[in-house]
């Protein structure tokens, strides 16, 4: 028998819902470290009870919590998060160079193969390493040395949000941090270069073709496919079938191609999934409806998917970690709300049903398939 | 002994209830109170100061008998009755609601 744990963080803590396998009826349990603004929560690949979550506050900064129940007890792991060497400076918005400071940890990434080994994705942004379930973290510095001295905080702050391990080859890994671009590495994390060409941004930067400095707000890759990219940047959906040596848009009729989160279906990799919302000083979705668009074509050709979704005065937004999908066939689809509902479907986006409509506003949604 | 009063959540992170009473030899000060409450709690560690520069968080406050002590000295050292335990030292969340 399959079960689904979907993770969710909140501006106020933490919550794990349960289900079976049929995904109709759904235990909540929580909020766990209640108070405290949980940016990201994710469970290994390679050992489902084993999680790891990132908690913060503005008075007690930032804490690593680590399980190995499934999210049942909870322990804190070491919290520093030390730049290597002379942290070095950014540029700040009055176009002055910063200190490096760390803030807090956006996302958490675990090996597929190695419970102990994770990444952590930090602002102001850097990638970090523990191959020790937490207990120690190494930055990966090469990274900061692309062209780090011209990055800039967007408006969320300069956030390290998002990283993708290559499921047949560790030594490449792929990140991307808000107002940075997206980067890659192929030995490993030792050097770093920018894979960006082809992305635009003619209304933020006066260089519309820079090599660093796109607001990306999110990617996601099929495993089956490691080369074919999808990304949701501030403006435009982008899909690059070359590992993010190019990039083209595939926006096509969508209403908006601002948004945040960007999914891919479990078992077709040119299935995707976008929440469009309606401008960069907007964030909410156009005409008051919640629409999560489908493309089965990798993009261009999108859907509508308004089942069971509000169709009339919904002005939520959903943040770029808080959508994912489960393994189940048929593969189901989980994204939260700045209003604090967290909707599924189970039949790949065909219809959706609230899991739960009251949480505090809802920044992450990870999901787990796992096994009595 | 010296008695520590520590805000809700970081009573709730390091599993204790009530006041904390640390252990100290040699002068009273910020410094060492906080080098023995993390030496005894480590999960505090960066939840009050920074685990580099070892500067208190911005939005932490020290109290001690009824005076803000956030802007002295850590190495300042603190009144009498704190030294004895007979007043507690008070790490606190500042204020900063809307």
């Amino acid at each position: 028998m399959s079960n689904v744990r979907v993770l969710v963080g909140t501006r106020k803590g933490a919550f794990i819902l349960t289900s079976d396998e049929k995904r109709e009826k759904w235990d909540i349990n929580g909020p766990h470290f209640g108070g405290w603004e949980m940016y990201h929560l994710k469970g290994s690949p390679a050992d489902p009870n084993r999680l790891y979550a990132s908690q913060s506050t503005g008075w007690f900064g930032q804490l690593i919590q680590r399980s190995d129940d499934g999210g049942q007890t909870w322990e804190p792991m070491n919290n520093e998060f030390a730049y290597e060497g002379v942290p070095g400076t950014h540029q700040w918005y009055d176009g002055t160079q910063h200190p490096w400071e760390f803030k807090r940890v956006w996302y958490l990434e675990p090996s597929p193969t190695d419970p102990d080994m994770l990444y952590a994705g930090v602002e102001d942004a850097a990638l970090f390493r523990s191959s020790d379930g937490g207990k120690t973290w190494q930055e990966l510095a090469g990274l900061r040395s692309v062209k780090g001295h011209l990055w800039q905080p967007g408006a969320g702050g300069m956030c390290l949000h998002t990283i993708i391990l290559d499921p047949g080859n560790s030594n490449r890994i792929f990140v991307a941090i808000s107002a940075a671009g997206a980067f890659r590495t192929d030995d490993g994390g030792e050097s770093w270069r920018p894979v960006t060409h082809g992305l635009q941004s003619g209304y933020e930067l006066p260089d519309p073709k820079a090599e660093v400095g796109h607001c990306v707000h999110n990617i996601a890759m099929h495993p089956s496919r490691p080369d074919v990219l999808y990304m949701q940047k501030h403006w435009d959906v982008m899909r690059s079938n070359d590992a993010g040596e190019s990039w083209h848009e595939v926006s096509g009729n969508l209403p908006s191609d601002f948004g945040f989160p960007i999914a891919v279906h479990a078992h077709e990799p040119e299935t995707i999934y976008v929440v469009p919302i309606k401008s960069d000083s907007e964030h909410y979705p156009p005409d008051g409806k919640l629409r999560v668009y489908r493309s089965r074509t990798g993009g261009n050709e999108w859907e509508a998917l308004t089942k069971g979704l509000p169709q009339s005065n919904c002005y939520v937004n959903v943040l770029r970690s808080a959508m994912a999908v489960d393994s189940l066939d048929s593969c189901g689809i989980y994204f939260g709300t700045t209003g604090g509902q967290v909707y599924a479907s189970a039949d790949s986006g065909d219809t959706w049903m609230p899991i739960v409509r009251d949480l505090p506003a809802v920044m992450s949604v990870e999901v787990q398939v796992y096994h009595d | 002994m010296i008695k520590v009063v520590l805000p809700a959540h970081l009573r709730t992170l390091a599993h204790v209830k009530g006041k904390v009473e640390l252990e100290i030899e040699g002068p009273v000060t910020q410094r060492s109170i906080l080098d023995a409450l993390e030496a005894t709690y480590p999960m505090l560690c960066g939840t009050v100061r920074d685990h580099t520069t070892q500067q208190r968080r911005a939005f932490i406050r020290f109290f001690a008998c009824g005076e803000d002590w956030s802007h002295e000295s850590p190495d300042a050292l603190l009144p009498e009755a704190i030294a004895t335990g007979t007043e507690p030292f008070l790490i606190v969340g500042a204020l900063a609601g809307g």
